[in-house]
């Protein structure tokens, strides 16, 4: 039994409710036990780091304890923003002088033996992918995918440590295993236009829809994200794209849980399939169903 | 009665600057024995060293203290300086006022006073210098040249055109180097191979050059004038003494796929193969690791050996592939060779000569993308670089040397520039210069001086080629310092319509048949995409392969990058630190094909110089052991760096230790060992070092300003 401590962190308490609802079906469903941290906080994502280095890295190195106090030693991050705030944190603790600093705000020891991963890095580990592989009862056959990692998950390298920046696999043989067909296209590590969704929701528009034009030019059904940020850049504004004359898109955007829940043979609604803002299920309903029992 | 004279040099403002050089002159005039001082602006100008020899001959010097710079540059000045007015070298000697003192201090008085704290410590030394000759040594008037590029090539003519015996080593099957892979030059548009290849088939004709390709320098020994190097002729399957090179094996071979290193993967070549068609020697080799035959005969010797069958029995044997499938005994180019030259039972030998001098012209690579030239890691550490260019997955993002072989008439497209993946002629082609140059990222700061150059002539060959073709250059400088050079890249834009943008690319993806570049142009301030059909790489210079292991072999100073260190970058620029080692063209950092001639011209006419001598004159500061206080332990032999160390019986029976003045460095390591003190290191010996200290803490501190009291040398 696979047992991490887990930080779902806002979004898939929010706006990604259905990223917390595929993760937590998937990982029930191939037993890995994701123990919730206990009284977690913001990672401080895409407003901390910037005002104020030590609230970013203060925020962090609390949720950092509280999930050692789990007993475990292995955290998963679904979310890719609360993953690359943590490694930026977890490498600032290399140096002593700044270690000193960040355990002064977070009131105490920050544990040095943590492993941070994303859940894609788990998910794709040799054995849970060969488990996976063997629990399809749904291929996805016939789908075809444009991975997309966004920036945060590999960048910067020196940091993230996962997979190529710019020319990352990992979710690439996830998609293949689940039977679904990868289409290769530009747009991999490419910037959505992030948190400027706020400030500059003109920035955003255009990255989003250079993205989804890319996609859609490579003959893509659907993208596949694990980027809550990215996520609701490219599926909720597709809209707002068209009204300002940027494209006229209508294209599934898909969690990877919720794609591995759907070849796992798991319902839309258990998985929030509906919830999404771009039609979803439809595309989904071409995928025959499971012929494995 | 020892007469001692010392001189403190201004250095300028070096020394000047921060130590008052007059109080150190005139403190120097109460020292024991010395018997004149006085300081001067530039003691190492003629007039500071008439100076030094007037003196002499006025005061009856005995001894001379130059209180100046460090020995490393201008201790054989003052030595010859010196010898000239008839005082024995040896007991001329530097107090470093300058690295040593004014260069690290900024308190005048402070300064002062410790200058006169060093130049006491020297005096105390010179009193006890002794008058030392130098030895000599056999010089061996053959030269090594290590590299068959175009810098080994001039240096190897230029040499044996002045009557010496020259070895050309080099480790591929041609010599040539990456200048017989170009198709024109720059600035002057000359086509590489009609300057290159008569200086090849020069070298292979020249009767005082013996050229030994497919070899490589396996171990090196000795010193200038006797250095005994080991090279490896590695195993070529083909006897070139008897081969003609009349071409039958390769047009029979039937292995045709094997990827062409010459033409930089853009060809194929056969197992049994001529490099390129102007190689020289013109004679093939068999690429063991492709060859049917060579495969055969290794599967049947392994597998007859599994099944433990006799020598008769093994060679009845049919072997089988990994495959379980009977593998073929070929033996095509055997059967067919006219002159029986092929010998597929050819081995490495190894051959130990002496030399009296050593180019060194081993070259440099292109930048990989793929990282695999960072030798200093190990392979699975070993990371891709520039992900974002596509290199490796795009089929036409190529390297500039890959498109060099396309625009070359005897390269694999017979000069016609195709694409890769489809063999279409390319409209638009986009350069993006700087990979693997100034790039911290990639371990590369360093500029490497010859891509903005032939970017540019590049782009002016692909409108020769083809009047149609738009090239786009992504740039972050032009560095175009040479002659003809700016002009050069001038008109590659105003006159062949290259178009210049100053930005890096961020991004290179497919759109169907083409590629979209992705990039900033800082002049417009703005992100600009380019539709392309051929993406090229100007990839910048890095250290050839194995080059740091060479320089460890030759003992000689490289820098991070696994280029040589020159001896002096301005006024040595062809010598390594090590004597009768030279360097010329890219070993020693990134170079254009003229200060590369220039360098390799430069390095001859010093081992030519060398040459002319009768013999080489030896350090006389070398170890030399004192028999009777030996007892023989070994302890030096173990510490010695050079094995200068052997044991030679005695009177008696008793075995004593000897240093061989030919190999000994005079590092002192053995002198400083020795349990017995029976080692004396000549120029720095017990008596010498022993008064330096005793200078230093005996005396008292005459300029020491009173308020600063000195800290304590060992805490208390």
């Amino acid at each position: 039994m696979n047992a991490y401590s887990y930080y779902p962190g806002c979004s898939l308490h929010g706006t990604a409710v259905e990223y917390g609802l595929s993760t937590e079906a998937v990982c029930q469903a191939l037993g890995v036990e994701l123990r919730e941290v206990d009284d977690w906080n913001c990672c401080g994502a895409s407003s901390a780091h910037v005002a104020n280095r030590w609230l970013a890295h203060g925020l962090v190195a609390r949720n950092m304890r509280l999930a050692r106090a789990t007993g475990l030693r292995d955290l998963v991050i679904p979310c890719a923003a609360c993953f690359a705030r943590f490694k930026e944190t977890q490498a600032a603790l290399a140096d002593p002088e700044t270690a000193a600093a960040i355990e002064e705000v977070a009131g105490g020891a920050v544990p040095r033996d943590l492993t941070i991963d994303p859940l894609l890095a788990i998910l794709s580990e040799p054995g849970l992918l060969a488990k996976l592989q063997a629990a399809v009862v749904r291929p996805l056959a016939g789908l075809k995918l444009a991975p997309y990692y966004g920036c945060l998950l590999t960048r910067p390298p020196e940091v993230a440590r996962f997979d190529d920046p710019e020319d990352p696999q990992t979710l690439d043989r996830l998609l293949r295993v689940l039977g679904a067909e990868v289409v290769s296209w530009p747009g991999k590590t490419a910037c959505c236009g992030s948190s400027l969704a706020l400030s500059r929701t003109e920035v955003v528009l255009d990255l989003s829809h250079q993205l989804l034009a890319w996609a859609e030019e490579a003959g893509a059904d659907a993208i596949a994200t694990a980027c809550p940020m990215c996520h609701s850049n490219l599926d909720m504004r597709q809209g707002q794209m068209r009204r300002a004359g940027k494209g006229d898109h209508a294209l599934p955007v898909y969690y990877f849980t919720e794609l591995v829940g759907v070849a796992l043979g798991i319902g839309n609604s258990e998985l929030g399939i509906s919830r999404h803002l771009v039609e979803a299920a439809a595309l989904l309903g071409r995928v025959p169903a499971g012929t494995r029992s | 009665m020892a007469r001692v004279g010392v001189f403190v040099c201004h250095c300028g403002s070096n020394i000047g600057g921060t130590v008052d050089c007059a109080a150190v002159a005139s403190a120097a005039r109460e020292m024991p024995g010395v018997v004149h001082a006085s300081d001067y602006k530039y003691m190492c100008s003629e007039p500071g060293q008439r100076l030094i020899q007037d003196k002499i001959a006025a005061e009856q010097l005995d001894r001379v203290v130059v209180a100046s710079c460090s020995p490393r540059m201008h201790e054989p000045t003052f030595r010859r300086t010196v010898a000239a007015a008839g005082v024995n070298p040896y007991r001329m000697e530097m107090a470093n006022l300058r690295e040593h003192c004014s260069w690290v201090h900024g308190d005048k008085p402070v300064a002062t006073a410790k200058a006169v704290e060093i130049v006491g410590m020297l005096v105390a030394k010179a009193l006890r210098d002794e008058a030392l000759r130098p030895g000599r040594a056999e010089l061996s008037k053959r030269l090594l040249v290590i590299g068959g590029g175009i810098a080994g090539i001039q240096a190897a003519l230029d040499v044996a055109n002045a009557g010496y015996e020259v070895t050309l080593v080099e480790r591929t099957p041609t010599i040539g180097g990456k200048m017989a892979m170009l198709d024109k030059t720059f600035p002057t548009l000359d086509c590489s191979a009609c300057i290159l290849t008569p200086l090849m088939v020069d070298v292979v004709q020249h009767p005082k050059i013996r050229l030994m390709t497919s070899a490589e320098v396996e171990e090196v020994h000795g010193f200038v004038g006797n250095f005994d190097v080991t090279l490896r002729q590695k195993a070529r399957y083909v006897d070139h003494a008897v081969c003609n090179g009349c071409g039958t094996c390769w047009g029979k071979c039937p292995v045709k796929d094997v990827v062409s290193e010459f033409d930089q993967g853009m060809g194929a070549r056969t197992a049994v193969y001529l490099p390129f068609p102007q190689a020289i020697p013109n004679k093939p080799v068999i690429d063991a690791a492709h060859c049917r035959s060579i495969a055969y005969r290794e599967a049947q010797a392994r597998q007859a050996a599994e099944q433990g069958l006799s020598p008769e029995q093994a060679t009845k044997l049919r072997p089988v592939g990994p495959d379980g499938k009977k593998l073929p005994p070929c033996g095509i180019c055997e059967k067919l060779c006219t002159t029986k030259a092929i010998r597929f039972d050819d081995e490495d030998a190894l051959v130990t000569e002496r030399f009296g001098a050593i180019v060194v012209a081993s070259g440099y690579d292109l930048f990989m993308l793929d990282g695999s030239h960072d030798e200093q890691l190990a392979p699975e550490e070993r990371k891709p670089y520039y992900g974002e260019y596509g290199y490796g997955r795009h089929p036409d993002v190529i390297t500039a040397l890959q498109l060099e072989r396309l625009m070359n008439a005897s390269g694999p497209t017979k000069g016609e520039v195709v694409r890769p993946s489809d063999g279409k002629h390319p409209r638009a082609v986009v350069f993006i210069a700087c990979v693997g140059s100034r790039d911290e990222k990639v371990g590369r700061p360093y500029c490497s001086k010859i891509c903005c150059m032939y970017t540019a002539k590049q782009a002016i060959m692909l409108r020769e080629h083809d009047p149609r073709v738009e090239s786009y250059v992504f740039y972050m400088d032009l560095r175009a310092g040479g002659r003809s050079y700016d002009e050069f890249t001038r008109r590659a834009q105003e006159v062949y319509g290259a178009h210049y943008l100053r930005g890096r690319v961020s991004r290179v993806y497919r759109k169907g048949e083409r590629y979209v570049v992705q990039g900033y142009d800082g002049l417009l301030g703005r992100p600009v995409e380019i539709e392309a059909d051929l993406v090229v790489l100007a990839n910048g210079v890095t250290s050839a392969r194995g080059s740091v292991e060479l320089m460890q072999k030759l003992s000689i100073s490289y820098d991070g990058y696994g280029f040589i260190n020159e001896a002096h970058v301005k006024l040595r620029p062809v010598e390594t630190n090590t004597a009768g080692i030279y360097l010329a063209g890219c070993a020693a950092g990134p170079k254009d094909i003229p200060d590369t001639v220039s360098q390799a011209s430069a390095a001859a006419a010093k081992v030519a110089g060398l040459f002319a001598r009768p013999f080489i004159e030896t350090e006389p500061t070398i170890a030399e052991v004192l028999a009777q206080r030996c007892v023989a332990c070994h302890l030096c032999d173990e510490v010695c760096p050079y094995g200068a160390v052997t044991f030679v019986e005695q009177k008696g029976g008793r075995l004593a230790a000897q240093i061989n003045p030919a190999v000994c460095k005079g590092c002192g390591v053995c002198a400083a060992g020795c349990r017995g003190r029976a080692i004396v290191l000549h120029g720095f010996n017990d008596q010498q070092l022993l008064a330096e200290v005793e200078s230093l803490f005996a005396r008292p501190l005459p300029l020491r300003p009173a308020r600063r009291q000195p800290e304590p040398l060992i805490a208390e």
